[in-house]
């Protein structure tokens, strides 16, 4: 067994891949940490209007409020699908 | 002068119980009058880690109520004439405790001349966790290495940053120390487990204490006895060594190495 175990190709490393996982979710979550609750329920029914007239997926779009200065600016973008000659709608 | 630390995880099972039994009885050791409490009403487990599950009357919903004192409710530990238990309510649920109430048994306990007051927290963000770290001065985030573990503590750090009365008070968020907990070298040399630097990396703090995961944690449950005072274990040592640290103490990190295999171990196993 024990000799099982040293010819053994080593494991994967797998502790790297949590950390970039852990990276990556952490700060989007933080980013997303003191935006009003209203946000995803906005997305959501900005993406339905959207969709009335042109075909997006959500992760299209991206909506963020940011502080700037004494306001807050509630940043809305659409990444519109590449336009292709004669399709409709 | 009263220091209120709360232990808090997000995440249940990473050892916020066994972390607050051993915080208590490391600072009582070194002189200080402390009180434990536990905020995990319904589910109450820190009397059994303390070992004082029989000798409890009354709770902190009890003084909450005022259904009992305060001097009623404390149960002195067998072990240590300068520490406390308040154990929370078994049969109340969760609602029973108020921001109020609580930060009345806290400021008796302030005034009685405790030096610290250890919250231990329940798991989750509802109101016993809330209401744990809320009145804190300083947070101890117990945390393990695995992933849901740190995305969890991330969460935790967010509150203690923005709903406490510190928070709220303009004195910033709460300070917090990360512990890790079950931590274990081999794993993490072979590439299995979240290094230290992993998690400091992760969630921007440096870490406090390493706790190896070891069998003396659950014989020490087992017994009642909060692991710190089993001089022989590896984890009972990190215990000492972190509080030290918590007391403003430099000490180097112990126990975070992997021990070196020769040869001959590696072939034919440990």
């Amino acid at each position: 067994m024990g000799i099982l175990d040293f010819l053994r190709t080593r494991p994967k490393n797998t502790a790297s891949i949590a950390k970039e996982r852990l990276r990556i979710i952490v700060s989007q979550e933080r980013s997303s940490r003191n935006t009003p609750d209203y946000l995803p329920m906005l997305r959501t029914e900005l993406l339905a209007v959207i969709r009335k007239y042109v075909h997006v997926d959500l992760d299209a779009i991206n909506i963020q409020v940011e502080r700037d200065g004494e306001h807050e600016v509630l940043e809305l973008s659409v990444a519109l699908p590449e336009h292709k000659p004669g399709a409709t709608g | 002068m009263t220091e209120t630390i709360v232990v808090t995880s997000g995440k249940g099972g990473v050892g916020k119980t066994t972390t607050s039994a051993s915080l208590a009885t490391g600072l009582a050791m070194q002189g200080k009058k402390v009180a434990v409490i536990d905020f995990d009403v319904g589910l109450r487990n820190l009397d059994l880690i303390m070992g004082c599950e029989r000798r409890v009357v009354y709770d902190f919903v009890n003084v909450i109520h005022q259904e009992a004192t305060l001097k009623q409710s404390l149960i002195r530990d067998k072990r240590h004439d300068n520490l406390y238990v308040l154990a929370a309510s078994q049969t109340r649920d969760k609602e029973a405790l108020t921001q109020d109430g609580v930060g009345r048994v806290l400021d008796e306990l302030k005034t009685d001349g405790f030096d610290y007051i250890v919250c231990d927290s329940p798991a989750g963000i509802e109101k016993g966790a809330f209401l744990a770290m809320y009145f804190a001065d300083r947070a101890l985030v117990v945390v393990n290495p695995e992933v849901s573990s740190v995305r969890d503590s991330d969460r935790i750090l967010g509150l203690l940053s923005s709903k406490t009365r510190h928070a709220e008070n303009g004195k910033g968020g709460v300070p917090a120390h990360l512990l890790l907990t079950r931590y274990n070298p081999e794993r993490v040399s072979s590439g299995q487990m979240l290094s230290i630097g992993d998690v400091e990396e992760v969630l921007g703090l440096p870490v406090l204490g390493v706790i190896p995961e070891h069998d003396s944690v659950l014989s020490a449950s087992n017994q009642g006895v909060p692991v710190i005072l089993d001089a022989t274990s590896n984890a009972g040592q990190a215990y000492v060594d972190a509080i030290a640290r918590l007391l403003g103490e430099e000490r180097p990190m112990r126990f975070t190495e992997a021990a070196k295999k020769g040869l001959f171990k590696r072939m034919f196993g440990s």
